[in-house]
């Protein structure tokens, strides 16, 4: 028996486990392509606008840093910025998960013993779950290819480009396949692998921030190259390709799955290398509550949000501070801010409010997150047990939902302080700033409610799909508010995001109204999840 | 005074009817089994009682009160073991017991000390480091340090090894021995005899027996072995006598309890030399209703049977 007897088996259990997430993928990616690519011809139509596109690309640090560095004024390097971040977001947490889910949550629910035990090779539990998701990678990224083609881009560049997302995809399969070993949850190893992909977002955005520019094209500097999403920029899909550079995640998951390997050799089953130490022998007082043990569950993770949110809001407010020069050098580019912050006056202040948005978008993914560990405590958890004291199951479910929305309340705070200071350092004045959009930033705070609502009432009334149409649901609100612009979606679609009702501060104006139909809205839905939390099955 | 009376108890999961009338009749200061083959119902019943679940149709008291609607009242006088003890993973396991305590309305701290000694549980110990036995134990220790009135163990000894085996009956002597009620479901027959009064049987969601051990025995056949100086006949004949067979010069048969005097009466005029009479086992009283359960599985009764 070699070391990976079984893998084909267990390849083949990945895919049955997996079939609906792997079909969703390999759909939806060709098809999110198809209508960028339509849009952004739309939108670019002659040379001119395209220039100008160009123009601003390369010139602001605030475009550098978000779409990546562009290579010439073709429509396809429009599309690449424009949908760079997006996709290859999207590749690297599914191939993340899925890599995750298939290991590190195999060992911790001792599915992995089980299977462990049979006919199999020692690393096959590890190489099954990457050779299916780094094929579903190739495929998608394929598919992706074709479409860019067919909505009218050049045969090679679509597939370069494509190529470029689906090398990230590969990318972090391999960063998650050692995050993995590294941790004894499969929490951690998910937390390991994202912290992994906002250190590569940094790097990648600080090599474009300080590339050089060379008529139409951005020379990115070395920080880009440290990167797997830089790497998919350095392919110059639609300029000079530069195939060679594919290779790079090809090496590192060649790494990264002997690395694995090596790692798993050296531990057992179900531990991690970052060994567990020993707790107290008593709790402490503040844990003896619901809300002691919810903040308890979650603290680590707020921390964790909340060094990111802060890390992230300084330097946008830094880049904040640029816009004003790049306003001063080219008009056109201010045309196209004013666009993006919905035409007001301030494009500071557009560009301030876009950040917030940002924000309050990825934050949704906390309150996610968050709330859905009621349905992991159900479905293999100690829900039932906790339900058997004398916790009733409304206080337990609304202790829940009010940690998500504090922690929620926390994180968009600090994102407005923090984008504030960092302005406040740049432009002066930093308390002013700091305080003035820390209130902006609690101004979103209704649409992250509206997100505790949902996901309380898919949990209280349709409990088995609640996780699935939760993440649906953020995935949809993300594309809404990245790309409904850019698809030029009619207003009604626009307007079922949560997102699109909250006043963009500080570029607008505050308005009560709005605000108070959120969070109507969202009491409503947290009613329903509460009345049928109240009355159904306990587990179901 | 009746601690739980379930009375024709229903509950369906889509089309499979998992309770199908029910009757379950728990009086105060008694340890009753509850039994039944893997996937007849027990952990389901168990959920309704602890207002989990909500039944579908029938009556179900606790503790004088509604398991549904009076749920959080009614559970601050019980305490739970789950067949299957999930637990916080990050949690060490004396933070988890102190928490359930707390959750439940109280623990007592001395009693608490004093279990995790007898049930040499290290405390210190993060959750997710813990086997299967030593997190039952953990739920164990949660409920017994609670000074409740009725105690719901569904399968609490199905990871415990012999040593820990004896110490949860020594525990569970000294809870109905201060007046608690305890619901044990368990396969583990030895555990049943030595502690429960009185035992129900369910079977596919019914109850198919319930009483006294000593009633239960009653209800079963007795089975004779008899060595007789002259040839044995005209046994098979009499009334209540079945299943007769000659072994090795002996005979062997099984003979309904009331009719154990004719059967002897007839023996004595074939000069008996040598006579065996065995009541049923628990055992075999059991496997009389495992067998032929619905599903046709061989019902292995272990105690390593895993909770369904």
């Amino acid at each position: 028996m070699s070391a990976f007897t079984g893998t084909g088996r267990l390849a083949r259990l990945v895919l049955r486990r997996d079939r609906i997430k792997l079909g969703a993928w390999l759909l939806g990616m060709p098809l999110l392509g198809f209508a960028l690519t339509g849009s952004v011809i739309e939108f670019y139509p002659d040379e001119a606008a395209r220039l100008s596109y160009a123009d601003t690309a390369l010139t602001s640090v605030v475009a550098r840093a978000f779409n990546g560095p562009i290579f010439n004024a073709e429509l396809g390097s429009i599309v690449v910025a424009e949908a760079y971040l997006t996709l290859t977001l999207l590749v690297a947490f599914v191939s993340t998960f899925a890599v995750v889910r298939h290991t590190r949550q195999n060992e911790e629910t001792g599915r992995a013993e089980l299977l462990g035990a049979a006919v199999v090779g020692r690393h096959a539990l590890l190489t099954a779950p990457l050779l299916v998701v780094v094929a579903a990678n190739v495929a998608a990224a394929l598919l992706l290819g074709l479409a860019f083609a067919a909505a009218g881009l050049p045969l090679a560049g679509s597939l370069a480009a494509a190529g470029a997302v689906g090398g990230v995809g590969v990318a972090f399969t391999a960063v998650a396949a050692v995050a993995a070993q590294l941790t004894a949850t499969s929490r951690g190893a998910n937390a390991l692998a994202a912290a992994t992909v906002g250190v590569a977002f940094l790097l990648r955005a600080a090599g474009d921030v300080l590339g050089e520019r060379d008529g139409l094209q951005l020379v990115s500097a070395w920080p880009s190259w440290l990167s797997p999403l830089g790497w998919g920029n350095q392919v110059r899909a639609f300029g000079a390709e530069r195939w060679w550079v594919l290779g790079l995640p090809v090496v590192l998951l060649i790494g990264a799955t002997l690395a694995a390997f090596g790692l798993a050799r050296r531990r057992d089953l179900g531990a991690g290398l970052l060994s567990d130490r020993r707790g107290p022998a008593r709790a402490a007082t503040g844990l003896l509550s619901p809300s002691g043990l919810l903040w308890r569950l979650h603290r680590g993770s707020l921390v964790g949000w909340s060094v990111a949110v802060v890390v992230l809001g300084v330097s946008m407010g830094f880049a904040a501070d640029e816009v004003n020069d790049v306003i001063a050098e080219n008009p056109t580019a201010a045309e196209l801010i004013a666009a993006m912050g919905g035409g007001v006056d301030d494009l500071v202040d557009a560009f301030l409010a876009a950040m917030l948005g940002m924000f309050a978008l990825a934050i949704g993914a906390y309150v996610v997150q968050a709330l859905l560990r009621t349905r992991a405590d159900e479905s293999g958890g100690v829900l039932e047990a906790v339900l058997a004291t004398a916790v009733g199951r409304v206080r337990w479910l609304t202790t829940q939902v009010v940690g998500a929305v504090l922690g929620a309340a926390v994180l968009v705070l600090l994102a407005g302080l923090a984008t504030g200071l960092g302005y406040g350092l740049a432009a002066g004045d930093p308390g002013r700033y700091a305080l003035e959009l820390g209130g902006a930033g609690l101004l979103l705070l209704p649409a992250l409610l509206v997100v505790a609502g949902l996901v309380t009432a898919l949990l209280g009334l349709v409990p088995r799909w609640s996780v699935s149409l939760s993440w649906a649901v953020l995935i949809g609100l993300l594309l809404l508010g990245q790309l409904g612009a850019v698809l030029d979606l009619p207003q009604a679609v626009l307007n079922l995001s949560p997102y699109t009702h909250v006043p963009a501060v500080p570029a607008v104006e505050a308005t009560t109204l709005p605000l108070v139909l959120l969070v109507a809205v969202a009491g409503a839905l947290l009613a329903a999840g509460l009345a049928g939390f109240r009355r159904r099955d306990v587990p179901s | 005074m009746t601690v739980i009376a379930i009375d024709g108890l229903v509950k369906s999961f889509g089309a499979v009817r998992a309770l199908d009338e029910l009757n379950l009749q728990v009086e105060a200061g008694e340890v009753h089994g509850f039994l039944g083959p893997n996937g007849s119902g027990k952990s389901t019943t168990i959920r309704v009682l602890l207002g989990l679940l909500r039944g579908d149709a029938g009556k179900v008291r606790l503790l004088d009160g509604d398991p549904w609607r009076d749920a959080v009242t009614l559970h601050r006088r019980l305490a739970y073991v789950p067949g299957d003890v999930n637990l916080w993973p990050n949690l060490s396991g004396g933070e988890a017991i102190d928490l359930f305590g707390a959750l439940r309305g109280g623990l007592d701290e001395r009693r608490r000390d004093e279990l995790l000694e007898r049930f040499d549980l290290d405390p210190t110990k993060k959750c997710r480091a813990y086997s299967k036995g030593n997190r039952q134990k953990v739920a164990i220790v949660a409920a017994f340090a609670s000074d409740v009135e009725l105690y719901v163990l569904d399968e609490p000894t199905s990871g415990l090894d012999p040593l820990m085996e004896a110490v949860f009956q020594e525990e569970v002597r000294r809870l109905t021995g201060n007046g608690a009620t305890v619901l044990l479901s368990s396969h583990v027959l030895a555990e049943v005899e030595a502690l429960c009064d009185r035992v129900s049987i369910i079977r596919a969601g019914r109850t198919v027996e319930s009483g006294s051990l000593s009633e239960l025995r009653h209800l079963a056949r007795t089975t004779v072995t008899v060595e007789t100086v002259r040839p044995l006949t005209g046994v098979a004949e009499l009334p209540g006598v079945h299943e007769v067979q000659a072994v090795d010069g002996r005979v062997r048969l099984e003979v309904e309890p009331e009719h154990l005097d004719a059967l002897l009466a007839h023996l004595i005029r074939f000069e008996v030399r040598a006579l065996v009479s065995a009541p049923p086992t628990l055992e075999e009283l059991f496997l009389r209703h495992y067998d032929g359960a619905d599903d046709g599985r061989a019902v292995a009764v272990s105690g390593a049977e895993q909770a369904q």
